[in-house]
């Protein structure tokens, strides 16, 4: 009796031990509650109607992809996807996918599903903005199921880095009766409070394993509070109510920092510039005199010399910006044109570069050759502090070449009619947020016929020779699949902006996040989402753990 | 005048002179932008500090008073005025004319205040200098806050139109405008005077609205409603107290303007 009694402490001893030494599993299974901010209520789960900040979050810690951009390296790495290999032509693409995983719901993962998102998602009907990147031109997107795990995606036209735009598309399942929630990525809608949060879980499906055979994701649960108010945002955080801020501003940045200077990231220059740029369209309600400044090249580089980006970098953004270059950040790795520097600060140039025009200083004002005071006003949407300082800034710079500059702030409904519909602006103050690395998605800016081509919107043809030379360019780089000739045609549009200066670059923003202690395993980054883009490897430390 | 009428009747006239004494007393001016210290905290050279582009707050703050203490009474003028006008006339007129006004006044008083403001403001010319900007934005402050004021002096003339010494007048054959302007215009001056003095911190206020959400006073051009922008973010007020003084001074100087209205103005 005796014997069997010590044999069964033993025996707890033992189980204890291996509980013990094998916490690290139990740690997996109990891995505590995420909680961050959405700045907007989500307009949709439809992983391929996204097409909003809030959205994007959810399809990315929810949607299973092909193929992932790594959002550190930025290199393209297999998913779903075991391999994948991009026709030489460009308007083909075969996927090797990999065997064995479910839907969150249990539903099989083949071919049939990937079949199936893309044939909803090019369905002109659905209006999908991540359809709209995959069409080349006209005729039918066609797939072709080869095996149960193997697939061919066919364009009507070639469609340069075809393999990275992939990383935006969410496999949906096509026999799951819960559709859209029915998810491969790592987490999935548990609760939907409009209004007030988003619940997400831990998919007990997720296909994905650490280096060490445990199951991924390690957190249980992300709670995602929908709050406008960056304020509110940050008392929170500061008080430990939620756990990373994706993008803060460079004031809230240096305030967290001067007390946990540990939370706050800044991961360097981010992809978003903002800039200026003149009126050039013929039909514009602005006099004649101006349009004829505007449309000048020498005008438009003297004010880019006149503006001193150093400054506007250190005062409005504390140091967290670099002068931008052009329509490429240094930070995009590939793409960015590394031969051009941003314009330097040079009055005495600038005036030169004026005075070549026929303009000319009298009494401490600039006059042109006809004798018009040079006065306009730059236009820019009301409540964007940053941008209304640097407007501040810039006024000043440009009076003292004698130009008076007019800052006038628009509510943003007026500011988009007046540039974007009626023209009626003399120049404007704008910011770019790039959420894509390749020169495809800023089409929609560069061809003179495009409806974004801020400064001289839909042009039936080219109105000057180097608008016509970007939009061969451009269509050239959009036409080959080769990395090399795309990056030699695009390193030449970069060029040809540089000398023209259509849009005058001003900073590229740091990418600036702050993220609590109890987080373990965040690496911020500057690419979206910058906080949680390796959301399925993040940890709460013991503490947060006990304390949810 | 009572003693606490006195004093704010100090007040606001002291913190007139010290705006008005703003080229003397803050020499740095308001645009000029110290760019090696931005948001820098008060020092010998920068009383208050400077604001997050390197201008000197204080200087700020005085040429913002003046602005707004100036240019508040102007748009109460024009919007008293217009009341005077419209309210005036219709209670003198009575009848149809009285029910009109009364409901254009309605109509007028249930518009989104706010929203009018944003829309009229849009359509203006870019290219108006901060000067010029500033004279419209309270120009509009006066033309759409007329109505209240409209609705109180028609009541109130409406009133006189049936007073003995009206009706007295009327039977000694007095009538049309020289009856208007001789007993019932000068019958509602007290009315009038009320309603100038209620509206002065009524539209610094609106003013103030319009700058915190950027579609004020064009800049360089300060006023409290643009300096009061700057607390927008602001967490800890011990930090930084001196960024407080706009909002004590809008605080103070309202104060004082209610202070220097009677219960019997305020009523009248």
């Amino acid at each position: 009796m005796n014997y069997r009694r010590a044999s069964l402490r033993l025996l707890a001893g033992y189980a204890l031990l291996f509980l013990t030494l094998t916490s690290g599993s139990a740690f997996a299974q109990n891995g505590g509650e995420l909680r961050f901010c959405l700045r907007s209520e989500p307009k949709t789960f439809d992983p391929l109607l996204v097409d909003d900040d809030s959205s994007l979050s959810i399809r990315y810690l929810t949607g299973g992809v092909l193929v992932r951009v790594n959002r550190h390296t930025q290199e393209l790495e297999p998913e779903l996807a075991e391999s994948w290999k991009v026709s030489q032509d460009g308007k083909q693409i075969a996927f090797k996918l990999r065997r064995g995983i479910s839907f969150s719901d249990g539903t099989q993962f083949s071919a049939d599903d990937v079949a199936f998102t893309m044939q909803r998602l090019m369905d002109p009907a659905l209006h999908s903005s991540t359809g709209d990147a995959f069409r080349s031109g006209s005729g039918a997107v066609s797939t072709k199921i080869i095996a149960p795990d193997q697939i061919s995606v066919t364009f009507p036209a070639p469609l340069a880095g075809l393999d990275r735009l992939f990383d935006q598309v969410a496999i949906m399942s096509a026999h799951s009766p819960k559709k859209e929630a029915a998810v491969l990525g790592p987490f999935m809608v548990a609760e939907y409070k409009a209004g007030s949060s988003v619940l997400l879980r831990r998919n007990p499906n997720y296909w994905k394993k650490d280096s060490q055979g445990r199951r991924l994701p390690y957190l249980d649960s992300i709670r995602l509070d929908i709050q406008p108010n960056r304020d509110v945002e940050m008392l929170r955080f500061k008080r430990g109510e939620l756990d990373l801020i994706n993008v803060i501003d460079s004031d809230y940045f240096d305030r967290l920092a001067a007390t946990s200077l540990q939370l706050a990231h800044d991961a360097g220059p981010s992809l978003d510039a903002d800039f200026m740029w003149f009126n050039q369209v013929a039909s514009a309600p602005i006099p004649e005199y101006k349009r004829a400044w505007f449309r000048s090249t020498n005008f438009r580089r003297a004010i880019s010399q006149a503006i001193n980006r150093d400054d506007l970098s250190r005062v409005v953004f504390n140091g967290h910006a670099q002068p931008a270059v052009g329509p490429v950040s240094p930070a995009n790795k590939f793409w960015f044109n590394s031969k051009l520097k941003a314009e330097p600060y040079r009055p005495d140039a600038a005036l030169k570069r004026l005075q070549a025009d026929g303009f000319h200083l009298q009494n401490g004002a600039l006059f042109d050759k006809g004798g018009n005071a040079v006065e306009f006003s730059i236009v820019t949407n009301a409540g964007s502090k940053p941008r209304e300082r640097m407007a501040v800034m810039v006024q000043e710079d440009l009076g003292k070449l004698g130009i008076k500059v007019n800052v006038v702030t628009l509510d943003p409904p007026s500011l988009i009619e007046r540039i974007s519909q009626k023209f009626n602006y003399e120049a404007a103050m704008f910011g770019f947020r790039n959420v894509d690395l390749d020169p495809n998605g800023q089409m929609n800016i560069w061809l003179s016929s495009a409806e974004n081509h801020a400064w001289n919107p839909l042009q039936k043809s080219p109105e000057t020779a180097w608008e016509a030379e970007i939009d061969r360019l451009m269509r050239a780089q959009a036409s080959t699949a080769d990395p090399k000739k795309r990056k030699e045609s695009f390193d030449r549009v970069q060029e040809i902006v540089a000398e023209q200066a259509p849009f005058i670059y001003l900073v590229n923003q740091n990418a600036l996040s702050a993220v609590s202690s109890a987080v373990e395993g965040a690496n911020p980054g500057i690419l979206s989402p910058q906080t949680f883009w390796n959301a399925e490897r993040l940890t709460l430390n013991a503490s947060a753990r006990a304390s949810r | 005048m009572n003693a606490a009428r006195k004093l704010a009747c100090v007040v606001v006239l002291a913190v007139c002179a010290v705006s008005l004494a703003a080229n003397w007393l803050a020499p740095a001016g308001y645009a000029r932008q110290f760019r090696e210290a931005p948001s820098a905290p008060p020092s010998r050279q920068h009383l208050l500090g400077t604001d997050e582009v390197g201008r000197d707050r204080f200087a700020r703050v005085l040429y913002g008073t003046r602005i707004s203490l100036l240019l508040a009474p102007a748009a109460a003028l024009v919007s008293t005025a217009l009341a005077a006008l419209i309210g005036g006339l219709a209670g003198y007129l009575g009848g149809i004319w009285l029910r009109l006004a009364r409901g254009f006044t309605d109509l007028f008083l249930s518009l989104p205040w706010l929203f009018l403001l944003i829309a009229v403001r849009a359509l203006l010319p870019l290219n108006t200098s901060p000067l010029a900007s500033v004279l419209i934005t309270f120009f509009i402050l006066g033309l759409l806050g007329w109505a209240a004021s409209a609705r109180v002096l028609s009541t109130s003339a409406d009133a006189l139109r049936n007073s003995d010494f009206v009706l007295q007048a009327r039977a000694s054959g007095l009538h049309g405008p020289r009856l208007f302007f001789v007993h019932v215009l000068p019958n509602l001056k007290p009315v009038l005077y009320a309603q100038f003095w209620i509206s002065i911190p009524v539209f610094i206020l609106a003013e103030a609205n319009l700058g915190i959400l950027g579609l004020g006073v064009a800049e360089p051009l300060p006023s409290w409603g643009s300096l009061l922008r700057e607390l927008e973010g602001m967490i800890s007020f011990r930090e930084e107290w001196w960024r407080l003084a706009p909002l004590l001074l809008l605080i103070v100087v309202m104060t004082s303007f209610q202070t220097l209205l009677s219960n019997e103005e305020v009523t009248a």
